[in-house]
């Protein structure tokens, strides 16, 4: 059992015992505190996976604005819940078992962890990597394949276009380092671009919803 | 909250800092781990952390709520605005090396970086915004103020 492993697993055991405990403690203060502990944990298994964009992400909005938000969402509920819930839910426990069975049946035909040969390394991958998911031919990115073939390497500053010198190929030849950003802004850029709408129409919301309330209020 | 000394001279410390980071997550998004959204949470942090110490009146004094509202929307026209210049350059929506059509090489990192402005722009807004509304007091406030309506 590799050391990776050994963090993989308390880690998760950590996040799954934070889960439990948030969705169980009756003070919401202590809920909100625990979710947010819960990000950050997260957040350190996705940088034993090597996702750092996704652990920064994870830290940022997880353990950091979702908890102030949550916060100040209590200002107005109150700290405590109501009423004490029912403990245990049949039918609810019957449908998330049937629901999480199957899922870890579908999990079964998935390659083993860590697999180099799985379909997601060898597939698109290697195209994504290259950044060349896109390029349409007699568009400019033929035009950047060919630089991209003559300069060979990604990271070596080269000339290899004629003699203008607006020609030359900057440091990355036309790569852009962070892949995962490459990929959220070009192959996915519909994607991010409809993320960002999504996300002001979420602050327009919010300030119509509770502006109004407050002319209510009054 | 205001009246915590300790709390002030922290977040004092601690604000400009916060800020600069944002920047870089922003500026350096195509280079390092990071980008307009991580980057943009960042920079709202700091003007968060500056209205739970000083109140959410200071922060309106300096900027009012409409404001972050017309930052978050040019921000997503900063995104759209960039796939439509390329469209208008000859190539398809958001095919950054339409950009600079003479050499695509530059134009992609240009329209990333471009994008992730946008992207930071919108999202720092949205989370001030959204802190704003949340913490909004229910009841009659002297402190609220009219600069929104």
């Amino acid at each position: 059992m590799s050391e990776q492993l050994l963090v993989d697993i308390g880690l998760l055991t950590l996040v799954t015992a934070l889960a439990i405990a948030a969705i169980e403690v009756r003070s919401l203060f202590g809920a909100a505190m625990l979710a947010g502990v819960y990000s950050l944990v997260m957040a350190l298994e996705w940088t034993t996976l090597h996702a750092i964009d996704v652990a920064f992400t994870e830290a940022a909005v997880g353990a950091g604005i979702s908890t102030v938000l949550l916060i100040g969402a209590l200002v107005h509920v109150g700290r405590d819940e109501k009423k004490p819930r029912r403990r245990v839910d049949l039918r609810g426990l019957v449908v998330v078992g049937i629901t999480g069975a199957f899922l870890v049946y579908g999990t079964l035909d998935m390659p083993a962890f860590g697999d180099p040969q799985a379909p997601v390394h060898t597939h698109r991958a290697v195209r994504l990597v290259e950044q060349q998911v896109g390029k349409l031919p007699g568009g400019p990115g033929e035009r950047h394949a060919a630089v991209e073939n003559a300069a060979d390497t990604a990271f070596e500053p080269t000339s290899v276009v004629g003699s203008d010198p607006l020609d030359l190929v900057d440091d990355f030849a036309g790569h852009v380092p962070n892949m995962v950003t490459s990929v959220l802004a070009t192959y996915r850029g519909y994607d991010t671009m409809f993320e960002t709408v999504v996300i002001l129409i979420a602050g327009m919301s919010m300030m119509l919803l509770l502006q109004r309330r407050r002319k209510d209020v009054r | 909250m205001k009246e915590q000394l300790v709390l002030r001279v922290v977040a004092k410390c601690l604000i400009p800092p916060i800020l600069i980071f944002g920047c870089y997550i922003i500026t350096h998004g195509e280079l390092s781990p990071g980008g307009g959204f991580q980057g943009g949470i960042v920079l709202a942090s700091a003007f968060i952390l500056h209205a739970l110490i000083h109140g959410r009146a200071t922060l309106h004094q300096a900027f009012p709520r409409n404001l972050w509202a017309t930052i978050a929307t040019i921000g997503a026209l900063i995104f759209a605005g960039v796939g439509t210049y390329s469209l208008l350059r000859g190539g398809q929506f958001l095919d950054y090396g339409w950009i600079v059509p003479s050499h695509p090489a530059k134009g992609e990192p240009w329209g990333m970086t471009l994008v992730e402005y946008g992207v930071g722009l919108t999202v720092c807004s949205v989370m001030v915004l959204i802190y704003d509304m949340i913490s909004e007091p229910a009841e009659d406030d002297p402190t609220v103020d009219e600069d929104s309506a």
